[in-house]
Parts: structure tokens; C-alpha cells; sequence
């Protein structure tokens, strides 16, 4: 029993970075713009916040410089793709290459140190009732917030004129300008927070859960949070439910090796990705269900 | 204020001299990036430009990078031109070399000295297998090619390293997770004796013309291109888009798995973890660079494997990590878009 | 009129585009009360004159008074906060969301949705646009849009307003019911500049007009006391070329479509109910009806593009074509021209030559091989043909005006003498003189024996080349209508859907 409940505490450790980075891309996309950087600018950001925790000795000094390293980052894609009408999804790529290649180059200074913040907190009182406590309250407090976070911009894009603008221009860039909305700035500003996020996501990665930082250590989570923003359709609390959905695919392996099951570590380490394609391939088939969200603009460039 | 207009006709000079203003970009950048790692610019460009040129040796060094990334930059241009986002050229030539690796292994020492061929076709086929699902996703199951392209690069980067440290690892390799060496009839004839570079060069060169044929002549060539340029255009002529699919994802899939099997059978002559640098992902640059044309993907190909040997040198001259090879590949590409803009665009005072 | 201070008055307004001087020292003024007519062809550079009002563009030179006071309109916003409100062409409305929502965002501040829809039902009565605020955009009939675009501006209580070609989606029922609200605004005071090319509008709506002609005004009047004649001799510099062709006996149906029902491909789309029509050889028949009523749909069943039909629901007599691929089709004989020329009537960034290859096969490939030769020579023969203006025959297609890649679209089809052609739209946006030389390329061709159908959104192109008519509303097709009996009138309350056939009836 108390085996269930740390696989769950596990499975909703592990789905926190792709939470995280999910919300941001959402708030990206429903803009109108693909971003696919965002593994280079969640491994800019590991390495980046790695390197500010390491030195400071802060975890959230660490956390907040990977947020600022990703937003940073993202601004260079709102240069190019907002600014230079090049193409998004070149652009994005570009920006993967580059933010492995410069991470890794960056990091090599930190290769086999390692930080020592505290992964877990209790939550006096609650942390101690038993099973639940295990589960659900003995956790970083980055869990916790990247919930909140979903519940807030759910409901920035369902109340608010902020998210009304939003949705506005992400479908249809050309009737915002029209009436008088600054459609870049509105993109730049969504662009910046997924940047954001996506750092958030990376440093979280380097500074508590790995905790370490290894060259290419985001390993396609960044690709992921990509798929699960389609898969949950552009909704907020989807993105919640595939991030754990896939938080547990990745226990999966633990779990088994921990049963003394005799499977190459290899092969169990493609099941996130396997899981992926599945879900991908299921989710696609019909492509109304895809589009009833989709931002109608997503990936179209836009030059006033 | 400066401000983007949009041009009345795309500028044909600025699409090929954008690739040369990258260049020089990239250049720019690289000397501000020595001199902030206090290193000699001059060195440190000598490395990456002269040094790999000025014998034999690292000429035919150049030339053997150049096999896989032309001829995963030449798929991946294909693809490209029929806008098919193909971004798993990584997992195809990954995928090529295992397969063309477990045939490789098969072979013993009296097997005909044309069982490289053999090879070869594995590998072919392997990467087309790898392609094809893919292909069969996107056409299928409508699912973004991107994205699954992408996850099977990681797919195939894991088969492999169980394959090494497992069913295939070489019982006497001192546990190092590599296979077995190849025997020789299973490996690419040499072509220059004294160096590394194999005969796979002259395989390159005969696909870059046989693909700049099918580009640039054949109808086939351009129904691909009418579906990926303007599909409402190919849907109205009635070529079909799933031919787009599947014949710009496999023949991008059998170059990719050739260049695995050029690889593994040319100049490793085993399977390793590592045995290919990421040269699927950096074909992606090749290509953009090179236009999507195939003399272009030539010419990229050509300053991609400067790049690349420059920072395997600079790791042995100067001591900086081989690294900083990924950071001008990136910063090539962003600056190759930048440049890009202006063909579509000019900047006006506003 | 001088002692009254113009609401808005431009003078020497000049702008120019790459290649292009869009607006020449332009001059225009509107009085309050005015409805004031801006009239000239496609490219001649009304828009370009509003997107300079409305703030979207900035002038090369020249300057504007708003109500005698010298103003820079540097944005959409300031333009709204001075006053004009402008009613877009292509509706600035965002599909998934709602009424209210939609009108929330052009407002400056934050009104309660509950208030905002109250006032949205309140203005719609009192000029007569009733809108139900809660409806999601995507659900609204084109008329209805307008409406709420409509609203959204009244809302903003402006003192002008600017209709951008109000009526090209609209019936003329619609039309009329949209002339009162107009006459009413203009009653309280609201000065309307109402643009378009259609110069009977001009005539019923407006008391003043300005003419524009490649940028430049070539006249300002008073259209009542115009004739259509003099107001296109200003807008064109010449009296409109005719097609000619006498009434003349059909031959056997060749093209006939039955009873064909089919669900839309997009969620968007419309579905058809029913549909049947046949054209005979030497006959050109014509669709009309307000776009997005289903001819979209129809026309792809019957190009091939989408090939779900049912095989004998259409067919080129003898043979069922309805499951037919594009190809197949081509090869009996059907010929198509899309409404979209740049990107599906032919590649933009691709030759003329290349562009060929669209529909053409035989003799221009070898072995799968394209002959160069042969694809210039084709190319050749339909600049020359059509009177086609390009660069030559490798010229892109993007590079081609309007009218001109319009000739060589409908060249590339007629060279092949089609037994059967179907044209969409044959001259949107394309210049008067390319306009009447495709109407008589079609015309001989029907003169040569072959069945022709147009479909088209302009009754007055439909009434001069065609022999009958069917009208489409709401994915229902009417009954045939010879066109020498049929009237506006008639032809109009069809596309507003009354008198359509119910598929019960047309089924049996």
C-alpha cells in the first residue's frame, strides 16, 4: 500500500516538468504561435538554473534564473518568427539545435557536481495521514504550485478580457490588427511566458528531480509537453491530466525493475516516447476533435 | 522606426547569398565567442576553416564527414520541398546502421567480397522501415510527422544502446558496449589508401545527382513539390498528397539508413553507442542551408563537416570542448532565417 | 455646402506601395447627414484610402481634417476614440467566439457581459439588426455577421462611418433592408462613406461620390444625376466591352447531376440537399447565389477534388464520373476553373510553364521525365491565345496580374477544347477589358458545341453569358430558369431561400 503511494508521489513528481512546460506552450499556441524550442530552451534553462542553485546555494534562486534564462531565450525566437516573419516551425528547431549545442557548451563546467536542496517537503499535519500523506503531501512545493498555476490561466483564458484577447488573436491575427490590437506584443508576451514556464520545467529538472546536470538530460521532455498540449487540445486541466497520465508512464519502468522484472532498462526507457506516438496516432485520427480548439492561426505567420 | 516590407517579388539574389551572409554571421559570432573565451580569433577560425584543408589527411577526414550529412540533408530536402517536416533523419540513419550492423555481423571471413552490398541494402531498408512508420501515421492517423518522426530518433538512439550493451555486445570487447568488429568483406571498400574515406563519397555524389534529377526533371519530382507548395493546387490537378507522404518519407528514410550503413560499414567498421554525432539533426541545417537544393546541400554539406572537424581540432589545439561544434550549427541556422527574411521582405524607414 | 464644416475632409493624399502609387493626391470630403460614395475598380486604391482613415496605413503625404481640425490618425484605436467606425469586407469577427464576446473586445473598458448583451439587443432594434448576443460567430448566417459588425460599431456611437463593399455577400432583399438602416443613420446625423464598385448601389444610396481610377479622382458627382453609362466611363475611361452571342438551340445533355446529397468535408461547410441540374452541349448554364450557400461543395464533387459521390449521382453522359478521381474526369473531357487562382488554380512560385503541368499530360512528359520544350511551347501558345501579359513563360504565376493569370488559368483549359468546362467565378477581381474577353472565350466555346457552367456570385455577368439558370441557397438548388424569363427580382428571393424546393419533393 505504502509501495502505491510513493509510485503515486513519483508519478506526480515526474509529470510536474511537463505540467509545467505543457501550460506554457498552451498560453504559446493559443496565441497563435508554434514554439518548437522548447526542449533547447528547457536545457538552456537546466543548465542555466543548475548553474545559479549551484553557486547561490538557493533552489529558488536557481528556479527563477531557469524561468528568466527560458523567457530570455524565447525572445529570440519572438525576434525571428514575430519580428522577421520567418517560419515558426524553423525557427523553433533552430532554437532546439542551438540551446543544445550552447547547454551543452555552457554546462560542462557543472558536469558530475551536484546540488543538495531538499526534494521533498512535509506539510505538517497532513503528511502524516497514512497513504494520503505519502501520495500527496510529502512533495516539492513546484507540484503544488504547477497546479496552481493551471487552475489560474484555466481561468484567465475562460474570465478574463486578458484570455479573451488572447483566444482573439490567436485565431484570427488579421481581425485583432484590425481592430486595433497589438497582435505582436500580445504573441511576444505568450511566446515569453511559455518561455517561462519551459524554464521553470528545465530547472526544476536539474535542481530537484534529476537533481544533476547531464548534457541533453531533458531527454524529449520538451518534445512531449509539445504532443500533450495537441493531445489535451488546447484545455488546461488536459494538459494536467496527460502530464501525470505520462508522469506515470515514466514510474512504469521504476516499478517494474523494482519487481525484479528482467527487462533491459533500454527498452523501458522508450515508453514515454512509445506512448507518445500511440497517443499521437489515437488522438489524430479524428481531426474535428483536434480543430474544435485548435487556435485557427497556429503556426501562420503574421506581418501587419 | 525601421519597419518590414513585404517585397512585390521574392529576391533571387538574396536567396543565395542569405546562406553566405549566415556564414559570415556565424563567423562574427565565432570570433566574439573565441575572444570572450580568450582564445586567438585568428587560431581559432584557422581551425575551424584552414587547418582541416591543408593536407591529405583532413581532406579526406572532410570528405568521410560529408557522406551522412549530404545524404540525409538530400532526403530531408525532398521532404522538405513537399512540406513534409521530417525532423527523424537522426533515427532513420540510426536505424539504418543496426540493421545494416546485424547483417554486417552475419558475414564471415569466406562470404563473396560483394556481401558489402548487402550491407548496404540493409541499411536502405532499414531506414526506409524506420521512415515508413512515420509515413504510415501521418497517412493514416493524420498524426503530426514532426512529432513522430521526432520520438522515433529517440526510439531508435535506445535500440541501439540496448543492442550494444545486450544481445549484440562483443563477449570480448572487455564490456564495453560495442559489437563485435565487422569482417572485412562486410565493410565499404576504401578509396584513397592511407585514410578513412571509402568509396560511400562516390555513392553520395551518384544519389545527390540521381535526387537532383527527380527534383528538377521527373513529374513525380513535381507532384511532390505541387502537394507541398500549394496542396489545394495538387488536390485540383489531382496528384495525391498521400504519394507526397510516403515517397519523400521513404526515399528520405533509405538515404538516411545508406548513410548508417556508410558509417558502421566505412570508418567504425562495429556498432557503437555514439556512432552517429547527431548528423540526422545537423542535415536538417545542411539542407536549409543548401536551399533544398541538392547542388546547395553539397556546398552545405561541405562547411557543415568544416564545422564539425574544426571542433574536434579545437578540442586537440586549443583545448575547448568539441561542444561549441553544436553551438555554430545552431547559430548558423538562426542566422541562415535571419537572412532568409530578407528575400520575402525588405526594411523601410517608416 | 461651404458653410458647413465637413466631418471629414482629405486633401492631397498620396501613398505609394513597392511597384505601385496606390492613392495620387487625393482629395475627398464628407458632410454630416452624408452618405457619400467612394466608387472604383478593384486595385484602384479605395482600401488603400480607408486603411489611411481608419489608421491602419499611414500617408506618403497629404493631410486630414477631422470636423475642420487638422488630425494624424496613427491607429485603428485613435480612429475609433475620434469617431469612425468602419464595417470591413471580410468581416473582422472571430469565429469561436460569441456575439457578446466579440463586441467585449472592440469596447474600450470593461462593460458586464449581461449589460453589453442588453445594449446589443437594444441597438439591434432600434435600426433593425436583430442579433441573439449569446450565438457563437461561427453559427451566423454572412448576413447576420454584418449585422453585429454593424452593431459593434454603432456601439462605439461613431459620427462616421465607413461600409467597406457591404453588400458583395448579401441578397438584394438583404441589401435593401440594410439601405434603411443607412437612411436612418444618416438622418440622425452620422456621416456613412459607403465604397463599392457597384455603380446602380451608388446610384439608389448616395448623394455625392467620389470616382477613383488608378489612384487617382477622376470625378465627383451626384450619381442620381448620373447615368450608369457616364459613372463607369469615369470609373473605367470607357464604355464596358459586351460578350455577344445570339439565343440559339441546345444540343443533348452532357454534364447531369442527380439528385446528389453529400454532408460537408469541413465542420464549416455547407451540406447539399438534393441537388440536380443537367447542361446541355452548346449551352452555358449559371449558378447563382450568395457565396457559401454550397456551390464550394458542389463544385469539388463535380471537379473531383472530393470524390465521395455516389458514381451515378454525376455524370458526363454516358459515363458515371461521380467516384471518380480528378484525372479520370479530366480525361473524359471535364475541364474545371477554381475560383482561387494563386495557390489552387496554379502554383505561385512556379513557372507558367511548370504551371501547365497542372492539367496537362499528354506529349509533355517522356519516361516520367517533364520536357522543357514542351511545356514552354504550351505556354507559349496560351500567352499568345489569350493575350496573357507576362514576363514569359518561366514567369511565376504570383508575378501575373489578377486578370491576366486569370486568362491563362481559363487559356490553359480552352486550348484543350473541353467537352465540358465548369468555371467558378470567372472575373472576381479581374479588370473590365480581361473580364468581357473571358466572357467571350466561354461563349465561343459554348458557340463550338461544349456544355458550359459558370458559377457565379454577379447576376449581371450570369444574366449576359448564360442560356439558363439555377440559383443555390442553404445547399438547396432551385429549379432550371430560362434566362430570358427570368427577372432580379425572382432570381433574388431564391438566394434568400424562399421558394426553394424541400428535398421530400425534389427526391421524388
Amino acid at each position: 500500500m505504502e509501495q502505491l503511494a510513493a509510485l503515486i508521489a513519483a508519478t506526480l513528481s515526474a509529470g510536474t516538468p511537463l505540467l509545467l512546460a505543457g501550460i506554457g506552450l498552451l498560453i504559446n499556441e493559443r496565441s497563435g504561435v508554434v514554439n518548437l524550442g522548447a526542449e533547447g530552451m528547457m536545457l538552456i534553462a537546466a543548465a542555466a538554473g543548475f548553474a545559479v542553485g549551484f553557486h547561490s546555494g538557493s533552489a529558488t534562486a536557481g528556479l527563477l534564473a531557469g524561468a528568466a534564462a527560458g523567457a530570455l531565450f524565447s525572445l529570440l525566437f519572438s525576434a525571428l518568427a514575430i519580428g522577421l516573419v520567418t517560419n515558426q516551425y524553423a525557427t523553433g528547431l533552430a532554437l532546439t539545435l542551438f540551446g543544445a549545442g550552447l547547454s551543452a557548451f555552457a554546462g560542462l563546467a557543472y558536469v558530475g557536481k551536484s546540488v543538495p536542496f531538499k526534494t521533498t517537503f512535509e506539510i505538517p499535519g497532513l503528511a502524516d495521514i497514512p497513504f494520503l500523506g505519502t501520495a500527496f503531501f510529502k512533495l516539492h512545493p513546484m507540484v503544488y504550485l504547477a497546479l496552481l498555476l493551471t487552475g489560474v490561466v484555466a481561468w484567465v483564458l475562460a474570465r478574463t478580457r486578458l484570455g479573451l484577447t488572447l483566444r482573439a488573436v490567436g485565431e484570427s491575427p488579421e481581425s485583432a490588427h484590425a481592430i486595433g490590437f497589438p497582435v505582436r506584443g500580445i504573441r511576444v508576451g505568450a511566446v515569453a511566458f511559455g518561455g517561462a514556464c519551459c524554464g521553470l520545467a528545465g530547472a526544476y529538472l536539474s535542481l530537484i528531480y534529476t537533481p544533476l546536470w547531464v548534457e541533453g538530460m531533458v531527454a524529449g521532455r520538451g518534445w512531449i509537453a509539445l504532443a500533450l498540449v495537441t493531445f489535451a487540445t488546447w484545455r488546461p486541466w488536459r494538459v494536467a491530466l496527460g502530464a501525470y497520465l505520462f508522469g506515470s508512464v515514466t514510474m512504469i519502468q521504476f516499478a517494474l525493475q523494482a519487481e525484479g522484472i528482467e527487462i533491459a532498462s533500454q527498452l523501458l526507457s522508450m515508453l514515454p516516447y512509445l506512448a507518445t506516438i500511440v497517443v499521437l496516432a489515437l488522438i489524430s485520427r479524428n481531426p474535428a476533435f483536434i480543430r474544435i480548439n485548435m487556435p485557427a492561426s497556429l503556426g501562420k505567420p503574421f506581418h501587419p | 522606426m525601421l519597419r518590414l516590407e513585404a517585397r512585390p517579388a521574392p529576391s533571387t539574389l538574396m536567396r543565395y547569398t542569405a546562406p553566405l551572409i549566415a556564414l559570415a554571421i556565424t563567423v562574427v559570432f565565432g570570433t566574439f565567442l573565441f575572444l570572450a573565451l580568450g582564445k586567438s580569433p585568428l587560431a581559432g577560425l584557422k581551425v575551424f576553416f584552414i587547418t582541416p584543408l591543408d593536407n591529405l589527411r583532413g581532406v579526406s577526414e572532410v570528405a568521410l564527414k560529408m557522406i551522412p550529412l549530404l545524404l540525409c540533408s538530400l532526403g530531408l530536402a525532398i521532404c522538405y520541398r513537399s512540406n513534409i517536416w521530417n525532423i527523424g533523419a537522426e533515427g532513420q540513419l540510426v536505424v539504418g546502421g543496426i540493421t545494416a550492423g546485424g547483417v554486417a555481423l552475419l558475414a564471415s571471413p569466406d562470404s563473396a567480397r560483394a556481401y558489402f552490398l548487402l550491407v548496404l541494402l540493409a541499411g536502405i531498408l532499414g531506414g526506409m522501415a524506420w521512415a515508413s512508420i512515420t509515413a504510415f501515421l501521418r497517412d493514416r492517423f493524420n498524426a503530426n510527422e514532426i512529432l513522430v518522426s521526432l520520438m522515433l530518433s529517440y526510439v531508435g538512439g535506445l535500440l541501439l544502446l540496448y543492442l550494444v550493451n545486450g544481445p549484440w555486445k562483443d563477449p570480448k570487447g572487455f564490456n564495453f558496449p560495442y559489437s563485435k568488429t565487422f569482417e572485412a568483406v562486410a565493410m565499404v571498400p576504401k578509396l584513397l589508401p592511407g585514410t578513412r574515406l571509402t568509396w560511400g563519397i562516390v555513392i553520395a555524389l551518384l544519389a545527390l545527382i540521381a535526387v537532383w534529377i527527380f527534383v528538377a526533371r521527373s513529374k513525380a519530382g513535381f507532384r511532390l513539390q505541387v502537394t507541398g507548395h500549394a496542396p489545394l493546387a495538387a488536390r485540383f490537378a489531382g496528384f495525391s498528397a498521400r504519394e507526397g507522404i510516403w515517397v519523400s518519407l521513404l526515399i528520405s528514410g533509405a538515404l538516411a539508413g545508406l548513410a548508417g550503413a556508410l558509417e558502421v560499414a566505412g570508418p567504425l567498421g562495429q556498432l557503437t553507442p555514439q556512432f552517429s554525432t547527431g548528423y540526422g539533426f545537423a542535415a536538417i541545417i545542411v539542407a536549409w542551408l543548401g536551399r533544398l537544393h541538392p547542388g546547395g546541400c553539397l556546398f552545405a554539406a561541405f562547411i557543415m563537416a568544416l564545422i564539425y572537424i574544426g571542433g574536434e581540432l579545437s578540442q586537440s589545439r586549443l583545448g575547448l570542448p568539441a561542444a561549441i561544434t553544436g553551438v555554430f550549427q545552431g547559430m548558423l541556422l538562426l542566422s541562415l532565417l535571419t537572412a532568409d527574411t530578407f528575400i520575402h521582405y525588405r526594411l523601410r524607414r517608416s | 455646402m461651404t458653410d458647413i464644416v465637413p466631418r471629414l475632409d482629405l486633401k492631397g493624399i498620396s501613398k505609394r506601395y513597392p511597384g505601385v502609387l496606390a492613392n495620387d493626391n487625393v482629395s475627398l470630403s464628407v458632410a454630416p447627414g452624408e452618405i457619400h460614395g467612394l466608387i472604383g475598380e478593384n486595385g484602384a486604391g479605395k482600401s488603400t484610402l480607408m486603411k489611411i482613415v481608419y489608421g491602419a496605413a499611414r500617408a506618403d503625404s497629404g493631410e486630414m481634417r477631422w470636423n475642420g481640425e487638422r488630425v494624424q490618425v496613427a491607429s485603428p484605436a485613435q480612429a475609433r476614440k475620434l469617431g469612425i467606425g468602419m464595417v470591413f469586407q471580410n468581416f473582422s469577427l472571430f469565429d469561436t467566439l460569441t456575439v457578446v464576446e466579440n463586441v467585449a473586445l472592440a469596447l474600450p473598458g470593461s462593460t458586464p457581459r449581461a449589460q453589453l448583451a442588453q445594449d446589443i439587443e437594444a441597438m439591434g432594434r432600434r435600426y433593425g439588426l436583430p442579433v441573439d448576443p449569446g450565438q457563437h460567430v461561427y453559427s451566423l448566417s454572412v448576413g447576420e455577421r454584418q449585422r453585429v459588425e454593424i452593431i459593434r460599431c454603432l456601439l462605439q456611437q461613431p459620427s462616421l462611418l465607413i461600409m467597406d463593399e457591404p453588400t458583395s455577400v448579401l441578397t438584394p432583399q438583404a441589401v435593401e433592408k440594410l439601405f434603411v438602416t443607412l437612411h436612418q443613420l444618416s438622418a440622425e446625423g452620422v456621416a456613412i462613406l459607403y465604397i463599392s464598385h457597384k455603380l446602380e448601389e451608388v446610384r439608389s444610396i448616395c448623394s455625392r461620390a467620389t470616382v477613383l481610377r488608378g489612384g487617382k479622382v477622376t470625378g465627383v458627382c451626384d450619381p442620381r444625376a448620373e447615368t450608369i453609362a457616364s459613372l463607369s466611363r469615369l470609373m473605367i475611361g470607357a464604355e464596358p466591352p459586351r460578350a455577344t452571342g445570339e439565343a440559339r438551340t441546345a444540343g443533348d445533355p452532357l454534364l447531369v447531376i442527380d439528385r446528389l446529397s453529400m454532408p460537408p468535408l469541413e465542420r464549416t461547410g455547407k451540406t447539399l440537399h438534393s441537388i440536380s441540374l443537367s447542361v446541355c452541349k452548346g449551352e452555358v448554364v449559371g449558378i447563382a447565389g450568395v457565396s457559401g450557400n454550397g456551390q464550394n461543395e458542389l463544385l469539388a464533387l463535380i471537379s473531383g477534388e472530393d470524390a465521395r459521390a455516389p458514381a451515378a449521382s454525376i455524370r458526363i453522359v454516358p459515363t458515371d464520373i461521380g467516384a471518380l478521381p480528378v484525372v479520370a474526369r479530366r480525361a473524359l473531357g471535364l475541364a474545371f476553373v477554381p475560383e482561387e487562382r494563386l495557390g489552387r488554380g496554379a502554383v505561385p512560385l512556379m513557372g507558367l510553364d511548370l504551371n501547365t503541368l497542372l492539367t496537362h499530360d499528354k506529349g509533355l512528359t517522356r519516361h516520367g521525365l517533364i520536357s522543357r520544350d514542351a511545356i514552354t511551347r504550351l505556354a507559349h501558345r496560351i500567352i499568345d491565345e489569350f493575350e496573357v501579359k507576362a514576363a514569359g513563360t518561366a514567369a511565376p504565376a504570383k508575378s501575373l496580374s489578377g486578370g491576366n493569370l486569370q486568362k491563362f488559368i481559363v487559356g490553359r483549359e480552352l486550348v484543350k477544347n473541353p467537352q465540358v468546362l465548369v468555371v467558378s467565378q470567372p472575373t472576381w477581381g479581374v479588370d473590365v477589358g480581361a473580364a468581357s474577353q473571358i466572357r467571350q472565350a466561354i461563349v465561343a466555346l459554348r458557340d463550338a458545341g461544349s456544355a458550359v457552367l459558370v458559377v457565379s456570385e454577379e447576376l449581371e455577368e450570369l444574366f449576359e453569358i448564360c442560356d439558363a439558370l439555377y440559383v443555390i441557397a442553404n445547399g438547396r438548388l432551385s429549379a432550371r430558369i430560362a434566362t430570358r424569363d427570368a427577372t432580379v427580382a425572382q432570381i433574388g428571393e431564391l438566394m434568400g431561400g424562399s421558394g426553394m424546393p424541400e428535398a421530400e419533393h425534389a427526391a421524388a
